[in-house]
């Protein structure tokens, strides 16, 4: 089943603002990344996914309801965190937890229940009870996060998660996010404008620039064929690209370093095998990972 | 389930914590009359600050404190010289300046603080409609402020009801005096609470939220005050309308008549215009609602 379908969605703000433009994207079930500068469009999309504006044309479908008909169908099956601080600062994780589970129709003892195993899931136990006021913001984000899950949904729309965290509360936040979409079998949106944080952690990425759409991919497809290595040597560069050149390996120079792709396991040995037939101290050899973000450089290179 | 199974379960150790990772949830979901009722319930405790910090507890307690003890002294004094002191709808008039200090605290309270916190993304982003929320608050208000004059009307009720005289049918009679206080209570409550929200809805700062109310109410009563003494008997006797509170009164002055004020003594007089007062109190209460709709069809989207 398709998860999030749009067709030619476009939304423009006093007809002059074009947050979306034309947006035809269709994505599974997984864990899927949604990259953009800010104001790319990624806040807009998520809106009208769940119903909260309407676009100004083109069709949309979530979970394979329409949110422009019936919102509230989907909104039952979606949980939301929105980017922006949105905890009361008196009431306590477990109060505000359990609230939001009734409003989302879950009976009173079902949702203190849901409430607090939603909080356990994201980290947070004795700290519950305490008003979110005094929380820091790794664990506002926490809570943020459980009361998207409170209800079970199917679907998690995540804006901007790790907003504002510092980089072990951004591993945190992500290995949580990564859990979520795999262990708990819900799937899940997750928006950023860092590529290089979602890109770890999803299955799918979608790419979206000035409210149109730039790439939307399985990540596997996006990065598997393009895993280099790089190697270095202190001296004897131009022997070595000779050598490597006669063993058929197509060699690129980037300044000092040798760039080779990765075939298999073999390509390692052929190289060590050249260095050390040459006698070349040998400064580095590693795999260079594509980051996605060199495939927008290049395609957008291309196509210029 | 097969008897294996179940035997391995009774076998199994005792006292271990096993994590048994997310559950999905199978249980019921509750449809809008039931999220509906819960929010109006969370509402209403909200207003009575229960549920909340110890501080947000002593003002609404406080108000309720003073207005229980007025009545319990009036069922005393009764009880003593035989004659009711107030009315029941007369006891209400004399209380709204303590209503409106309550619904300049609960108002707030109840919208001011979800718009200042950001909160209403997480309600807006439920099954929820948006509607339902603007009216659950409206509503949690309005039983609050029925209940703060109607509870005390009761009490008046009971203590007149209990030392009676004139047995069963002394007890109906108060009855019939009863059952009008409380619907004036009602009108009292309804035009409070509406227009109150309004205000408190349209800030995020709750001490603006409250003064703004506080100002609706007070600041419309010398306007009133200069109508009335315009040397034209039609302006005198429209002047109420300037002012909610006195628009109230004016209601009450054309339906319940002796019961409010006795005689010629007392009270504003509105000479035959009470349908316009009527009239001008249901547009004020639609006009408020319709408002606060509007201003939540916007906010926070």
């Amino acid at each position: 089943m398709t998860l999030i379908a749009t067709q030619s969605l476009t939304k423009t703000y006093g007809g002059r603002v074009t947050a979306l433009a034309d947006l035809t994207v269709a994505v599974e079930p997984g864990i899927i990344g949604l990259v953009g500068a800010n104001g790319a469009g990624k806040s807009t999309l998520i809106k009208i996914l769940l119903g909260l504006i309407a676009p100004t044309s083109g069709q949309v479908s979530v979970l394979g309801i329409d949110p422009t008909t019936d919102p509230a169908a989907v909104r039952a099956r979606v949980g939301y965190m929105p980017e922006h601080d949105c905890l009361p600062p008196d009431l306590s994780a477990a109060e505000l937890v359990t609230h939001l589970g009734r409003m989302s129709g879950l009976p009173r003892t079902a949702a203190r229940e849901r409430a607090s195993e939603a909080l356990r899931h994201v980290g947070l136990y004795e700290e519950r009870y305490r008003p979110v006021g005094g929380y820091s913001t790794g664990m506002k984000q926490r809570v943020k996060l459980a009361q998207a899950l409170v209800h079970d949904p199917d679907l998690l729309l995540l804006d901007e998660p790790t907003n504002g965290l510092d980089p072990a509360g951004r591993d945190a936040m992500l290995a949580l996010v990564h859990r979520i979409g795999t262990e708990f079998g819900i799937s899940v949106l997750v928006c950023s404008h860092l590529l290089g944080e979602v890109e770890r952690i999803c299955d799918t990425l979608v790419a979206i620039d000035g409210g149109r759409l730039l790439r939307a991919d399985n990540i596997s497809a996006m990065t598997s064929a393009t895993d280099v290595l790089a190697v270095e040597v202190s001296e004897g560069t131009e022997e070595l690209a000779a050598r490597l050149a006669e063993l058929k390996l197509p060699v690129a120079r980037d300044g000092r370093l040798l760039l080779v792709p990765l075939a298999d396991d073999g390509t390692y040995d052929l190289i060590l095998g050249a260095v050390a037939d040459l006698d070349l101290p040998l400064h580095r050899l590693d795999q260079r990972r594509h980051r996605v973000a060199e495939l927008f450089a290049t395609r957008e290179l291309t196509n210029a | 389930m097969p008897e294996p199974s179940s035997a391995a379960v009774r076998t199994a150790p005792t006292g271990v914590i096993h994590d048994i990772g997310y559950q999905r949830y199978e249980g019921p979901r509750l449809g809008r009359r039931h999220v509906f009722g819960a929010l109006y319930l969370h509402g209403l405790r909200t207003t009575f600050g229960l549920g909340r910090s110890a501080k947000a507890k002593i003002f609404p307690w406080l108000v309720v404190s003073i207005v229980t003890l007025v009545a319990v002294g009036l069922a005393a004094i009764r009880s003593q010289i035989g004659e009711p002191v107030a009315t029941y709808a007369q006891f209400a008039d004399s209380m709204s300046w303590l209503v409106l200090f309550f619904v300049a605290v609960a108002a707030p309270e109840l919208v001011s603080r979800d718009l200042r916190s950001g909160v209403l993304p997480l309600y807006f982003s439920r099954p929820l409609p948006r509607a339902d929320y603007a009216v659950a608050k409206l509503l949690a208000l309005v039983t609050a402020l029925w209940l703060l004059l109607g509870g005390p009307q009761l009490v008046m009720f009971l203590g007149a009801a209990f030392t009676t005289k004139e047995g069963m049918g002394g007890v109906w009679d108060e009855l019939l005096d009863l059952l009008p206080g409380l619907l004036y209570a009602g009108l009292w409550a309804v035009v409070f609470a509406s227009v109150g929200l309004l205000i408190a809805s349209l800030t995020g700062k709750r001490a603006f939220a409250a003064g703004g109310v506080v100002a609706v109410f007070l600041m419309t009563t010398p306007i009133v005050a200069t109508l009335a003494i315009l040397p034209s008997r039609a302006a005198n006797e429209l002047a109420g309308l300037a002012s909610p509170s006195t628009l109230v009164q004016g209601v009450g002055i054309w339906s319940l008549g002796d019961l409010l004020v006795e005689g010629d003594q007392g009270g504003p007089s509105i000479g035959g215009f009470g349908p316009v007062y009527a009239l001008a109190a249901v547009l004020l209460v639609a006009g408020a609602t319709a408002l606060l709709l509007v201003r939540y069809r916007k906010v926070a989207s």
